[in-house]
């Protein structure tokens, strides 16, 4: 039997990963991913307590599913503003953002 | 305690995702990161098949590993050209990121392991595709047709919001 903790010490590694990637990247795709990494963190999180902690629930296993579609929407608005920003800037550093003029 | 196939199953994945997640933010190629990414979500989709949420797994490889990673790959390669690699970060840029991320997960992990959980009992068994419909389309205590139908408007929006940011004017 797999305790419950060795689940989230591999989500929690997964989140940090990308928070650090968060801090420290200068392309905007590298911060989106980052991003992607945290929200799946979470995600395992949700269905990890929905199993062990409540496994008569559905509460965290619909959670995570809803947490999927938004995050797939989410990403699908971002990579637009992103391919609009190169499309303006020609680049997407995230140095050559200090004017958000069209 | 014995070493089971389930622990052994388990191990590899988290060594994996552990290993792609961290790769995916330190790897210098923008493409190799979105590559490494998709391994953390095939990881991840592992993770939920071993949770027995089977339906859960296909839908982060449909979506995630499906979708999001293709929409990733096409985004870069539109607009990144050949060869570009990251630039070299300043040490004094790049030490309080590593420094926040190690504290905190430092605060997490304490935290994590501290706690006393309540009783948690696995119970294999898988979840059955019949009982999420019920609760999906269910509009009475434990049903989530409200978030379903909110989940389509909102990717209704999202659908229009990305044509219209990212058309050609």
């Amino acid at each position: 039997m797999i305790n419950i903790e060795y689940y989230l010490i591999v989500s929690t590694i997964m989140m940090f990963a990308g928070v650090y990637g968060f801090f420290t990247r200068r392309n905007l795709l590298a911060i989106l991913i980052s991003v992607e990494l945290i929200l799946n963190s979470v995600d395992i999180n949700f269905a990890v307590f929905n199993r062990f902690l409540f496994p008569g629930q559905l509460e965290g296993f619909f959670f995570a599913m809803f947490a999927i579609g938004v995050s797939a929407a989410e990403t699908a608005v971002a990579i637009a503003i992103i391919i609009n920003i190169y499309r303006n800037l020609r680049n997407i550093q995230v140095r050559n953002m200090n004017e958000m003029k069209g | 305690m014995e070493i089971t196939l389930e622990f052994l199953v388990f191990l590899v994945l988290a060594v994996f995702i552990c290993a792609c997640s961290i790769l995916a933010v330190t790897t210098k190629r923008i493409l190799r990161a979105a590559t490494y990414l998709l391994f953390v979500l095939f990881g991840t989709a592992g993770i939920y098949f071993q949770l027995n949420y089977s339906f859960l797994g296909a839908v982060q490889l449909l979506i995630y590993a499906g979708g999001i990673t293709v929409l990733y790959v096409f985004s870069i390669l539109l607009t990144s050209s050949q060869g570009d690699k990251a630039e070299k970060l300043k040490r004094s840029k790049f030490l309080p990121g590593l420094l926040t991320a190690v504290a905190g997960f430092a605060v997490c992990l304490f935290i994590t392991l501290k706690n006393q959980f309540i009783s948690s009992s696995f119970e294999h068994g898988e979840l059955e595709v019949k009982t999420i419909g019920h609760a999906l389309m269910g509009a009475d205590k434990y049903g989530y047709v409200l978030p379903f139908e909110v989940i389509s408007v909102l990717l209704l929006a999202c659908i229009i919001g990305g044509l219209l940011i990212a058309r050609k004017r």
